[in-house]
């Protein structure tokens, strides 16, 4: 009866979102709801991880076919994700009161109810034992989304509603599916295995360079949750949501499954071994670089903030898909590394673009000047977002930078070196002149601000803390990894 | 008694329609249609048990035994599909009685019954004749029940579509009799057993080949194969919401098996695949389906046409399943069959409930349907995603086999095309979510202040939830699809 703990993390949420729905009109009891679903999801994830040290789990909800199930397990990296999005559920979920109460959005219940549900369907991701789950939860997560996306309702949000749901489906439709079935074909099979599923069934020898690299590209352009280009527009699209749904989805849970969906894909369906000597994954590491560069160029001459940081992701993200590309042992705990340090310092530059915009009405970077005085915790907590991003010793992005650095020196890809170079001058420059702007440019207008609810400070402290934390204690991750490979 | 079933089936919706035709009150013809569709779901599930048990009953009508006499011929693939065909009537019936009180005059209705037990007659006729000539006979019988029951249609162009296949449907019957007249002048049987058996020792091929062209052509009108389809949007447009729903899900499927079983147990695989081009065509045609009808689709403003095209973009992908032509690309087109009626029978019944409150079939009146009929659009919303193919509903896993077959085959350029037109059908599905959740509801939308009948709403919610079940759990679909596959199309032949 133990594995059926596995399915805790996806009921939940939904059971959250239910309750939210059908109770929204008791005003008494609505936030303490909102505020429960996830501190118990933490317990239950915590109690899966204790579980998880002794033996490995894995449990077969339907059968559709021989060797295509729906089935949920658990392993290193798909932990870490899980403990990461539902920590980071719980801040959002604090912020987002405040936030969404503070702006008069409209129609919470529903905001709320999606939100919940799309956490459900990444946890879904973050549990799949075997490709078709992932793949399903995958698509269910665009979907849950999708109204998220739409929530104001005026013509450009359907606008880039549309973008979204028709690079994110179509790339999964056109490219995801064929290359699951191409695997099923081969294999007979979907599971993830250790060391791979390709790799143990198929062996080196029995398929042919060519077949595994129309599979990897077809797998790493199907996953456009990834935003590598040219599949990345969806992302910039998706930032007329409300703050909260950028920080938490387009940060961290919808981008994350993109990432994570490669990571496990390319370990336990190729097996690193399996894809060493391809000339395809070279070709990759450049167009990886090429969007690492092109979309820092791209934020640079942003003036809206959100859309800044939205292109600050793309190239983020490519930095977790370019280390895994190295297919070392130590480069897939550098890409998890940074999976984490992006994720936690992402959402603290959010929720600061949000705050601004709460208290000021602000939505461009041209108009800040000299907030810093006013907003300090505020922009303390982007600083401390950016510099981590960065980079910057102290902060948890240094480290798993370090990583990657390291793990790239191993493997003598210099090109990766250079591209990480170049890429943290850009970084520099486009986050630095935003802080030197609140901080040391002197205020002209007079304009009144909003008090900001505590909610929103609490939320930005807690993720400061966490980034200071993940520098400070990186092994209880590494560790944890290390145990696998 | 259970010996004579294959012939009962057929005989017990005759039968109802004389005497609906016999009493005018509608409310009693209703019972009757319902209750001999009850008869003919049970007739045909005892049926499917006992061919399952024994394998293939041949059953000779009027005791005159085959060859010379009709043979009626059930195995399981056309078991399958008379349980499926009567359990979709038998469904759709029982929507049917608010729903047609509301949209077509009350002194129609009960022509429109005994039209819907005939046409069911004649189709379950075509499944499990053996006679060639005898599947004429209920090709035609279907036929003329299906056109008046489009010209009952409340509007005036429902005449005109009733005449446009009318026309088209005769050529169809036609081009399949002179077909037949070949084989029969070639074989001199018109039993479709004694034909497979003696086709083999044909040397004069050209007749045989032009037999196979004609009976092909004849019946690809009847199943609106691109470009022989123009006939179907506009007979789903314009006949009554429940009609749309029945031709919808049974008609074409029926027209499709037809062929199935001219292709692979009459003419034989030696004899299709003797001249490669045959198969090409067929399998152009039906991309140019997938592709043509769905792009059409996505430019429809009327919600019936919309989803009418999408049936033609549907069965284009049954008969690519007949091209692929291995044992999973059959298995593919099989399920397709079962799962597109499923899905298409729920989406226009979902339609039937908003027509019933807003009299009208504009897309336009599906904007904020999420707000005024929430049930009502999530059933639509959940039905047509299932169209696309989403993993969980039944589209999944008909694609899933179809792709299969085709990497089987090695034939990647009609995987890449199943995955586009896949993304086609995302636009127009994506266009209809957009208008139902996320616009806002037009004054004065609402013509029926009522309450929607209990019936419509729970019988469009039980199929819109049999697209999710049947997704996930396919014993009753794919494994049976399977059984039939092996047991009757490969029986002989490639495996």
């Amino acid at each position: 009866m133990s594995e059926l703990i596995l399915i805790l993390p996806i009921i939940l949420p939904l059971i959250t979102a239910l309750i939210i729905k059908f109770l929204w009109k008791f005003e008494r009891i609505r936030y303490l709801i909102l505020i429960a679903g996830p501190i118990l999801n933490i317990y239950y994830i915590s109690k899966i991880l204790t579980q998880f040290n002794a033996i490995p789990i894995k449990l077969d909800l339907i059968t559709i076919l021989s060797g295509l199930n729906i089935s949920l397990g658990i392993e290193p990296i798909s932990m870490i994700f899980l403990l990461m999005v539902n920590c980071l559920w719980l801040i959002a979920t604090i912020y987002s009161v405040g936030y969404m109460l503070s702006n008069n959005e409209k129609r919470l219940d529903n905001f709320f109810m999606f939100f919940s549900i799309s956490i459900a369907c990444a946890n879904g991701a973050a549990l799949a034992d075997n490709l078709l789950t992932l793949f399903i939860f995958y698509e269910l997560l665009t979907l849950s989304t999708y109204p998220l996306v739409t929530h104001k309702g005026d013509e450009l949000s359907k606008k880039s509603g549309r973008t979204y749901l028709l690079i994110l489906l179509g790339t999964s439709l056109c490219f995801f599916l064929p290359a699951i079935s191409y695997v099923y074909f081969l294999s007979g099979s979907l599971d993830f295995i250790e060391n791979g599923l390709l790799m143990t069934t198929m062996g080196v020898n029995s398929i042919s360079n060519l077949q595994l690299s129309i599979l990897l590209v077809l797998f790493i352009f199907g996953i456009s949750k990834a935003a590598i280009m040219p599949f990345h527009s969806w992302l910039p699209a998706a930032m007329v949501a409300p703050t909260p749904v950028s920080a938490l989805l387009h940060a961290v849970a919808v981008v994350k499954v993109g990432v994570f969906s490669i990571i496990k894909v390319i370990v336990y369906t190729f097996g690193i071994d399996l894809l060493f000597d391809l000339t395809i994954v070279d070709l990759l590491i450049i167009l990886c670089g090429f969007t690492i560069i092109a979309s820092s160029i791209i934020a640079i001459k942003q003036d809206n903030l959100k859309k800044l940081l939205a292109y600050s992701t793309i190239s983020q993200l490519s930095y977790v898909i370019i280390a895994i590309l190295i297919l070392t042992p130590s480069a897939i705990i550098a890409a998890t590394l940074h999976l984490i340090a992006h994720a936690i310092s992402k959402i603290t530059l959010f929720f600061a673009a949000g705050a601004i915009y709460t208290s000021t009405g602000y939505t461009k970077i041209s108009e800040m000047d000299g907030i810093g005085s006013r907003l300090k915790i505020v922009m303390i907590g982007f600083s401390i977002g950016a510099l981590s991003l960065i980079g910057m010793p102290i902060l948890g992005g240094f480290i798993s930078k370090w990583y990657i650095v390291e793990s790239a020196l191993d493997a003598n890809r210099w090109f990766i070196i250079l591209v990480i170079v170049i890429s943290t001058l850009l970084n520099i420059g486009y986050f630095i002149p935003i802080i030197y702007k609140v901080f040391f440019v002197k205020n002209t207008s007079k304009k009144a601000l909003k008090k900001l609810p505590i909610t929103i400070n609490l939320a930005i402290f807690s993720c400061c803390i966490l980034i200071i934390l993940l520098f400070l204690f990186p092994n209880f991750f590494i560790e944890v990894i290390k145990n696998e490979f | 008694m259970t010996e004579h079933l294959p012939a009962i089936q057929v005989m017990i919706p005759i039968v109802g329609s004389l005497l609906i035709m016999l009493i005018r009150n509608n409310t009693l013809n209703w019972l009757i249609g319902v209750l001999s569709c009850l008869s003919v779901v049970f007739c045909s599930i005892t049926l499917y048990s006992k061919v399952a048990i024994s394998g293939a009953i041949s059953y000779a009508m009027g005791g005159w035994e085959p060859p010379v006499g009709i043979e009626y011929r059930i195995d399981e693939l056309n078991a399958l599909f008379i349980v499926m065909i009567s359990l979709a009537s038998c469904i759709i019936i029982l929507y049917a009685k608010n729903s047609l009180n509301n949209e077509i005059r009350a002194n129609k209705i009960s022509v429109f019954y005994s039209m819907y037990l005939l046409c069911l007659a004649g189709l379950i006729g075509i499944l499990s004749t053996g006679d060639a000539f005898n599947a004429f006979v209920f090709l035609e019988i279907s036929s003329l029940a299906t056109y008046i029951m489009i010209s009952i249609g409340q509007d005036k162009r429902a005449l005109v579509a009733a005449y446009q296949y009318l026309i088209m449907g005769t050529i169809g019957a036609t081009l399949y009799v002179i077909g037949v007249g070949l084989i029969f002048v070639i074989t001199g049987s018109l039993n479709l057993v004694d034909i497979a058996s003696r086709i083999n020792d044909i040397e004069l091929m050209r007749p045989l080949y032009a037999s196979l062209a004609f009976i092909t052509v004849g019946i690809a009108l009847k199943i609106a194969l691109f470009p022989l389809h123009a006939w179907l949007p506009n007979a789903y447009a314009y006949s009554p919401s429940v009609g749309t729903a029945f031709l919808a899900s049974t008609a074409t499927k029926v027209a499709i098996y037809l062929l199935l079983k001219y292709l692979y147990l009459v003419f034989g695989y030696n004899i299709i695949y003797s001249n490669p081009l045959f198969m090409i065509v067929i399998i152009a045609l039906s991309l140019a389906a997938m592709f043509g009808a769905s792009i059409i689709a996505i430019f429809q403003s009327n919600i019936k046409k919309l989803f009418a095209y999408s049936s033609v973009a549907q069965i284009g992908y049954i008969t690519l399943g007949l091209g692929i032509a291995n044992y999973n690309g059959l298995i593919g087109s099989t399920v397709h069959i079962i799962n597109h009626s499923i899905i298409k029978a729920a989406i226009f019944l979902a339609i039937g409930c908003v027509v019933y409150k807003t009299k009208e079939t504009s897309i336009k009146k599906l904007a904020g349907l999420g707000r005024t009929m929430p049930l009502i659009a999530t059933c639509l919303t959940i039905s047509s995603i299932s169209l696309i193919g989403v993993p969980g509903t039944v589209g999944f896993i008909s694609k899933w086999y179809l792709v299969l077959g085709a990497i089987e085959q090695g034939w990647w350029l009609v995987v890449i095309s199943l995955a586009i037109s896949s993304l086609l059908a995302l636009i127009y599905v994506g266009r209809v979510i957009e208008l139902i959740w996320f616009h806002e509801p037009e004054k004065n939308i609402i013509v029926i202040k009522e309450k929607l009948p209990k019936e419509m709403v729970i019988i469009t919610i039980i199929l819109t939830l049999a697209t999710i079940y049947f997704g996930i759990d396919i014993r009753l679909t794919a494994d049976l699809a399977k059984v039939a596959v092996e047991n009757v199309l490969l029986a002989g032949d490639i495996l």
